[in-house]
């Protein structure tokens, strides 16, 4: 498969572990943070921890969507839900995030409308297809699903819809990093950066980490090779004593990021003051609303939400986790309360979750000889 | 007349609702069968939680199956749900190393469904019978009112003569036993949420939905004490088969995931939607536990048969780690292979 096989070559990725593991300074300990998801998951889904020099730790990072919506936002989605006549739409990941009364899936079983889709798009089309119903979308993610919501609703508007709303959830996610590298027990050494998200934000926005912070930020892909690589470039900085913005992405990710895209988001979207993060708490000027100009298509608005904030769940730490403070089987929880079946806490529902990617892939991890 | 002593323990299953995962066959299926039902009904039969049941009767072995079918949509490229039915029932019986004997089916259809979507199935049936060789000798038909129903179910039960020259049982498995995959995997679950016509992809893909008998018999005759242990792995797919097989033993198994076959259509599906190819449905592959003297030949009878060119071996049971799915890349990446959680695409059978 084009574009997949090419990134996943075992000769090649042999020879690129051979390299890191030359270049690595054995005397010192690097600490690297992958910023996304999506990284956590290929990072386990690979197996790239068994290749991996020992001295380098990889800390994993807020990047997942699902797993920084705080209960209270989850809560709020489906008293949507539970209003006569509206669907509920939402991606895959959210159908199992558990609110404090339940999850999404729970409450499909006992009745309410909630629907998977894989795109907002399809979203507005069950709302072309019902028009006595009124359709809301629960929207989540960084820049990377932003842009596409704003079109949504562009195109709503478009077709002169009266029965789609988004409940909208998007968070950005520099002031993620930033509350990280200011929180007084981090201890990171580089950073592989967002990919997608770099896709549409570029890589400028991460240069105040180099600048300020003095730390290395390599934006990567996500095949095991582009891990690989974009963690040699982060030690190759860290040796030379180096902090700049790197792009290992270059197949997918310009330097100024997608224009267009950034215009529909500034078209729909504006800052909201502060926003409530799981584990993270409040952070100000991180996460979008809906403009006053779009208020027919949020549901924040059309709807009386009950806006309560939920404290996490006893004995979790998914805060301390997603920080990078704690391993996920550190957590007092991991494993025995909280396991992909039964999660706890949003960490181990999405295969982006640090907890469920550890839980999942890792949980042995000892070399194995491959069969004959 | 003998008495059947109670071996009823207590059900173990805390869950307040019936979700769609419970039917997904991974582990909320599993935790419904072993945990409420199963405690129940217990009884030695049922202890072994096979795709069919060993039943003596004077001296004769036999294997006795029943499934159901909910597939939506009803028809699919490939196949629809009465050959379907048919299929996955004989399928039960020859994974247990049972010759398929006669069948019977229930129908359970919705008021309103066109009598020309229930002939078809009817024939598909009759086809896929005729073409086993095996006799649908009776069954049951009922209808429930418009919109209690998604057109027409269909529940089956099999019977077959249990082959005399092997004993399936996970917990025969031993290390250095290799683990044969009769073909490509994920074509029936990804065709299935493809028909559905939900997503803006297609592919040309069909379902793999076949009798597995042929295979089975081909195994049985030139390798019969070879053989260890076989499953066809439908819901929950490869990944659940295998969790099942060594959580019933004292072993692992490591997966080679290259030598692993697959539609190029399903690795582009599974990559786009995130989903694991090992665990998506399979309605016409099987997995069989050889053991290692008997793996040239094993192989050799499957490939021999018209369908089975793409067999292979994928791995081989472990000493350690014990009762885990562990796969292998080419540059020795390692990750556990877990049961499917959760139900990414219901009603796949």
């Amino acid at each position: 498969m084009k574009y997949v096989d090419e990134f996943r070559e075992p000769g090649i990725i042999s020879g690129v572990a051979r390299e890191l593991a030359r270049t690595v300074d054995p005397a010192r300990h690097y600490r690297v943070m992958e910023v996304c998801g999506g990284h956590t998951h290929s990072i386990y889904r690979h197996g790239l921890r068994d290749v991996l020099p020992a001295n380098i730790e990889l800390v994993h990072g807020p990047g997942c969507p699902v797993c920084v919506l705080p209960t209270g936002r989850v809560d709020d989605g489906l008293a949507i839900a539970a209003r006569d006549g509206v669907v509920l739409t939402c991606f895959g990941d959210m159908m199992r995030v558990p609110g404090t009364k339940g999850t999404p899936l729970e409450m499909k079983a006992r009745g309410a409308d909630i629907r998977m889709v894989y795109s907002p798009l399809d979203a507005l089309r069950i709302a072309e297809q019902h028009p006595q119903k009124h359709i809301c979308f629960f929207s989540i993610g960084f820049e990377t699903t932003a842009p596409s919501t704003a079109l949504t609703i562009l195109r709503a508007r478009e077709l002169g819809l009266q029965n789609f709303s988004v409940f909208c959830n998007h968070v950005t996610i520099v002031p993620a990093m930033r509350a990280i590298l200011d929180s007084p027990d981090m201890r990171i050494d580089g950073f592989v950066g967002p990919g997608h998200v770099s896709s549409i934000t570029g890589c400028r926005p991460y240069e105040f980490i180099a600048a300020d912070y003095r730390k290395p930020v390599v934006v990567a892909g996500f095949e095991p090779l582009d891990i690989l690589e974009a963690i040699l470039m982060v030690v190759r900085q860290l040796n030379a004593g180096e902090a700049r913005v790197e792009n290992q992405y270059k197949r997918i990710v310009p330097w100024e990021g997608n224009p267009p895209a950034l215009r529909a988001m500034a078209q729909v979207f504006e800052l909201r003051p502060y926003f409530e993060w799981r584990g993270l708490g409040f952070i100000s000027q991180s996460a979008l609303a809906i403009k006053d100009a779009f208020a027919a298509y949020d549901a924040e608005k059309l709807f009386d939400i009950p806006g309560v904030r939920v404290t996490d769940p006893r004995g979790a730490q998914c805060g301390e986790v997603l920080k990078g403070v704690l391993k996920p089987p550190q957590c007092k929880l991991f494993g025995t309360e909280c396991n992909p079946e039964h999660p706890v806490g949003a960490l181990m529902v999405s295969s982006e979750g640090a907890c469920a990617a550890y839980y999942r892939y890792a949980v042995y991890s000892a070399a194995v000889e491959a069969p004959a | 007349m003998t008495t059947i002593e109670s071996t009823r323990r207590t059900p173990r299953f805390a869950d307040a609702q019936i979700e769609m995962a419970h039917g997904a066959g991974g582990t909320a299926s599993r935790r419904l069968v072993e945990g409420l039902i199963g405690p129940y009904f217990s009884n030695p039969a049922l202890q072994a939680f096979s795709d069919a049941a060993a039943l003596s009767i004077e001296g004769t072995r036999i294997a006795t199956t029943a499934d159901g079918f909910v597939v939506k949509p009803l028809r699919f490229p490939g196949g629809s749900i009465g050959e379907l039915a048919v299929n996955g029932t004989l399928n039960d019986l020859a994974v247990s190393a049972a010759k398929p004997v006669a069948l019977m089916a229930t129908l359970i259809l919705e008021a309103g469904l066109a009598t020309s979507t229930l002939e078809s199935e009817i024939e598909a049936m009759a086809i896929a019978a005729r073409k086993a060789g095996v006799p649908i000798v009776g069954g049951d038909t009922k209808v429930v009112e418009h919109g209690m129903a998604d057109g027409m179910y269909v529940s089956t039960f099999g019977i077959g003569a249990t082959d005399p020259r092997v004993t399936l049982d996970p917990a025969s498995i031993r290390p250095g036993d290799r683990v044969l995959l009769s073909g490509p995997i994920g074509a029936h679950g990804i065709t299935i949420l493809l028909a559905r016509g939900e997503l803006d992809f297609q592919a040309d893909l069909v379902s793999d939905t076949r009798c597995v008998w042929p295979f089975v018999e081909a195994l049985l005759s030139r390798c019969g004490p070879g053989l260890r242990w076989m499953r066809d792995p439908t819901r929950g797919g490869v990944a659940t088969a295998l969790n099942e097989l060594v959580r019933s033993s004292e072993y692992g198994i490591a997966l080679s995931e290259e030598n692993v076959p697959m539609h190029d259509a399903v690795r582009g599906a599974c990559e786009l939607l995130g989903l694991d190819p090992l665990h998506i449905a399979n309605e016409g592959q099987f997995l069989a536990v050889v053991a290692p003297g008997y793996a040239d030949a094993a192989l050799e009878a499957v490939r021999s048969v018209e369908g089975g060119e793409r067999a292979v071996y994928i791995g081989e049971v472990r000493a350690e780690p014990k009762r885990r799915v562990v796969g292998i890349n080419g540059y020795g990446g390692t990750r556990v292979i877990d049961m499917l959680v959760g139900d990414p695409l219901p009603r796949i059978c």
